[in-house]
């Protein structure tokens, strides 16, 4: 179906289930339980973790399969927010025009940026990105300050023109995002006993679009495309001998992922108006190539699975506060309880940098291909006490590519 | 003719549960059909504080938030009151907003509005916050200010200097305490004139984004107003961390006077390059050389150390105020934590206390109906003496303090003395001045 084989198409099948049902699994808790501390089902993380996940999915393209490793693609972020937002000032508030401005503005930006970068590989090949990223910040910040709004980042106007849409609401006020008058900041509570589950539609626009770029990248990965990419991968030189010019093949991998990130960049600015310089920022590329090696670097899934397990930290576990711990541990002796909480404390809140990594450590020294690796040993472990015959080799449950 | 597999009965069983489909929702949802945004409807109320706990002005956020944990136990009548005591207004009485107990979550900014925004993006959606306060930068402040904005809650700002929090990005559901840098440059201005005279050549070292530019702006236009001469001004960028490339020109430049347009650890960095390379004990033009910080804090007194001694600039409030209110407050903080409260918590502590009574005076936690109670609000006993909150911009007016760093500390919090206040009036500036110009209003968002 769709050019898909069989194994391919269950697991973009399961993702679309999963994705489509998020809000009620990613809300497993009642609302008022103790632990609905940690439900992650509210609009704006569900919209993280998609957005976080087509950028994850587009840094794999060129980090999973051709194994050089960018370490300024935020800019392509960065870049694609702005255009967004700029569109938003000035055609409409429909989000169709940004999302395809984004997309393409940040292909033209990586298409310049790669190819500088790509006439050289391995280390210098990431310096050079990172050094482009750094250049596009500092320039966002300050001296771009007109078309980027600076340290305040840019902001709607109710004096933007807009001359496409709406200027200003009957209310008064700026116009939100829409897709033809579908608001995406639009929710609806669905109350099921002492559960509440919200469906927001932002969230199912940028799931639609997920599944489209996860489409279209398993198409690549399939593909002859994806083939030599690999093969650039495992031996750039022996390509080069065979008498393959390698550089555009690269180049065309590394437009490829700046465009997933300029779309990711876009969506951003559709679902929260509003482009901030600190999206460009180093500290923002080092965490995509976490979210990619945490989920697992070269596999379809992995780098999803990665950008929602990073993002889910940032936003539940560091709003966990003292006090929280302090009624979650009250059932205690009052000396342990306080021995308890002393303990836990580094961990969370302002200390969710320490979980975070120590989680990035464990799983690089044990799971090397990520998460991804700890779901295939599950199952094996299963299968294996299920006591099939079939156990040979069948670790490609999740297909990993390298 | 061609086969077709449409029934009836088909029909009326999809239909079935089709409609079906469509009802659950209506059925189970207990339809949150409130007037506005985040509506409390049980015993409690929830503020989101949102302030920096990691990054570079993390030791203001932790202030901040110490200050908010004693704003709510005052509201909800423990403690000793603090400056509810002393407010002109008695609509607070402790027993929380509207009788409803105040609750609260926190959150960190990073000093990143993206980080911020998500962060009291996740108090409205999930935790039903019906107020976001707190920041310690203007980037912050504006950004999470056009969020509340849309999402339909109020917006106190914690911290923040620039002109434009109130100026080109105002917001009708955000409001601001904490002055500016237009008022830093007029309150500075005859101090220094009465310090130094007024035939002054300055250079000004500006840290590189929005904030350092509309300080710039105020104080080059303040004190040119005096006659002073600005012979340069240099952007310095604001990771900068070693300064003495920029400062060995200053000395070539002719110039007498150099104003370090930085804050937090730019500054602490900048003056202390300035002071070893032995700038104050210069004689330039036959007259001393002088250093000028226009955004001053007892933090950054405190990392500066001696550095600061005699060097003039201005604040928000400090704790050595002599006023029942200021008193009564650092009372209370200090009883409780053990140190004076910073500006930053001061103002972090009376903008909680201003919402609440607002919410009170209007009689809801509708955020239209606060706008309407907030704007135009006249009040005194907060620490600042008399203050109004502009309608037209929520902007609050109140005199402004100039002070210097102290000769001989008596200890390690007595950094700053102050010099002069100087009275609203003097600070006081048409909402279409140019300085803030652009931007409007708007109308209060309820998010119904």
């Amino acid at each position: 179906m769709f050019g898909l084989n069989q194994k391919d198409g269950q697991l973009i099948l399961i993702i679309a289930i999963l994705v489509f049902l998020a809000p009620f699994l990613l809300n497993p808790f009642p609302v008022e339980s103790e632990l609905a501390q940690f439900n992650a089902g509210y609009p704006d993380l569900m919209q993280r973790f998609i957005i976080f996940g087509i950028f994850a999915i587009g840094f794999n393209i060129l980090f999973g399969l051709t194994g050089y490793l960018s370490f300024g693609h935020a800019a392509f972020l960065g870049v694609g927010s702005y255009s967004a937002v700029w569109m938003f000032k000035l055609l409409s508030m429909n989000i169709i025009p940004a999302v395809i401005l984004a997309v393409l503005v940040s292909g033209v930006f990586a298409l310049v940026i790669g190819y500088i970068s790509l006439r050289r590989s391995g280390i210098y090949f990431s310096i050079l990105t990172l050094a482009f990223a750094q250049m596009s910040f500092a320039l966002a910040y300050s001296v771009l300050t007109p078309i980027t709004g600076g340290e305040t980042g840019l902001q709607l106007a109710l004096d933007d023109p807009r001359i496409l849409g709406q200027q200003i609401t009957e209310q008064g006020n700026i116009p939100v995002p829409s897709l033809f008058g579908l608001e995406m900041r639009d929710s609806m509570d669905v109350v099921i006993g002492p559960w509440l589950f919200t469906f927001n539609v932002g969230y199912y626009v940028c799931a639609i679009i997920m599944m489209i770029s996860f489409y279209i990248a398993v198409r690549i990965f399939r593909s002859p495309f994806g083939m030599m990419l690999r093969a650039i991968k495992s031996n750039q030189q022996r390509v080069n001998y065979t008498g393959l010019y390698s550089r555009p093949y690269m180049l065309a991998a590394f437009v490829v992922s700046g465009m997933y990130a300029g779309l990711a960049g876009g969506l951003m600015a559709a679902m929260d108006p509003l482009a901030g310089a600190e999206r460009m920022f180093w500290t923002a590329s080092g965490e995509v190539v976490l979210m990619t090696i945490l989920g697992g670097a070269g596999t379809l899934i992995g780098p999803v699975l990665g950008a929602g397990m990073i993002k889910y930290m940032e936003n539940i576990i560091s709003k966990i506060n003292e006090t929280i711990l302090h009624e979650w541990f009250r059932w205690m002796p009052d000396g342990i309880e306080d021995l308890v909480v002393t303990l836990i404390y580094p961990f969370i809140g302002k200390g969710w940098h320490l979980t975070l990594g120590i989680i990035f450590m464990v799983v690089v020294i044990f799971l090397p291909g990520g998460l991804v690796e700890g779901g295939q040993r599950i199952m094996r472990l299963f299968r294996r006490r299920s006591k099939s015959r079939n156990t040979t080799n069948s670790s490609d449950t999740f297909d990993s590519a390298s | 003719m061609s086969k077709s597999d449409v029934t009836r009965r088909g029909i009326l069983q999809g239909g079935a549960i089709a409609s079906a489909g469509f009802a659950v929702p209506t059925i189970f949802s207990a339809n949150r059909a409130s007037a506005f945004t985040n509506e409390p409807t049980g015993s409690t109320a929830t503020l989101g504080f949102n302030v920096p706990q990691t990054g570079p002005y993390a030791d203001e956020g932790a202030d901040e938030l110490r200050a908010y944990k004693l704003a709510v136990e005052h509201l909800n009548g423990e403690g000793d009151g603090g400056m509810m005591n002393t407010f002109s207004s008695k609509a607070l009485n402790g027993n929380g907003i509207l009788g409803k107990k105040v609750e609260y979550v926190t959150g960190d900014t990073q000093t990143k509005s993206d980080a911020a925004r998500a962060s009291a993006k996740s108090m409205i959606e999930k935790d039903g916050a019906v107020m976001i306060t707190g920041g310690s930068s203007s980037g912050v402040a504006v950004a999470v200010q056009a969020l509340c904005q849309e999402a339909g809650v109020i917006f106190m700002a914690g911290l923040t200097h620039s002109n434009d929090t109130t100026g080109k990005d105002k917001r009708a559901n955000g409001f601001r305490h904490f002055f500016n840098s237009y008022m830093s440059g007029a309150a500075l201005a005859p101090v220094l004139r009465n310090a130094y005279g007024d035939d002054r050549k300055a250079y000004h070292l500006t840290a590189d984004y929005n904030w350092g530019y509309t300080t710039e702006e105020a104080v080059r236009s303040s004190t040119e107003a005096l006659g002073w001469e600005t012979v340069n001004a240099v952007k310095t960028p604001l990771t900068e961390t070693d300064f003495s490339s920029y400062i060995a020109p200053v000395l070539q430049s002719g110039a007498d006077v150099l104003v370090l347009n930085h804050y937090g650890g730019n500054m602490v960095n900048s003056l202390t390059n300035a002071v070893q390379f032995g700038l104050r004990d210069k004689e330039v033009n036959s007259k001393n050389f002088e250093i000028v910080v226009p955004l001053y804090s007892r933090l950054m007194a405190k990392g500066a150390g001696a550095n600061v001694k005699g060097i003039l600039g201005s604040t928000n409030w400090h704790w050595s105020l002599q006023d029942e209110g200021s008193k009564a407050f650092v009372r209370s903080f200090g009883t409780k934590y053990g140190n004076p409260p910073s500006q930053a918590a001061h103002t972090c502590y009376v903008q909680a206390l201003l919402y609440a009574d607002a919410v009170e005076r209007a009689g809801s936690f509708n955020p239209c109906a606060v706008v309407e109670a907030l704007e135009g609000f006249y009040f005194d006993g907060m620490g600042n003496g008399p203050t109004l909150y502009r309608a037209k911009d929520h902007q609050c007016f109140k005199d402004v303090l100039v002070v210097k760093g102290k000769e001989n500390p008596s200890n390690e919090f007595d950094l700053l003395e102050v010099v002069e206040i100087t009275p609203v009036l003097q600070v006081i500036y048409p909402d279409d001045h140019p300085q803030f110009s652009g931007g409007a209003l708007g109308t209060c968002n309820s998010g119904a």
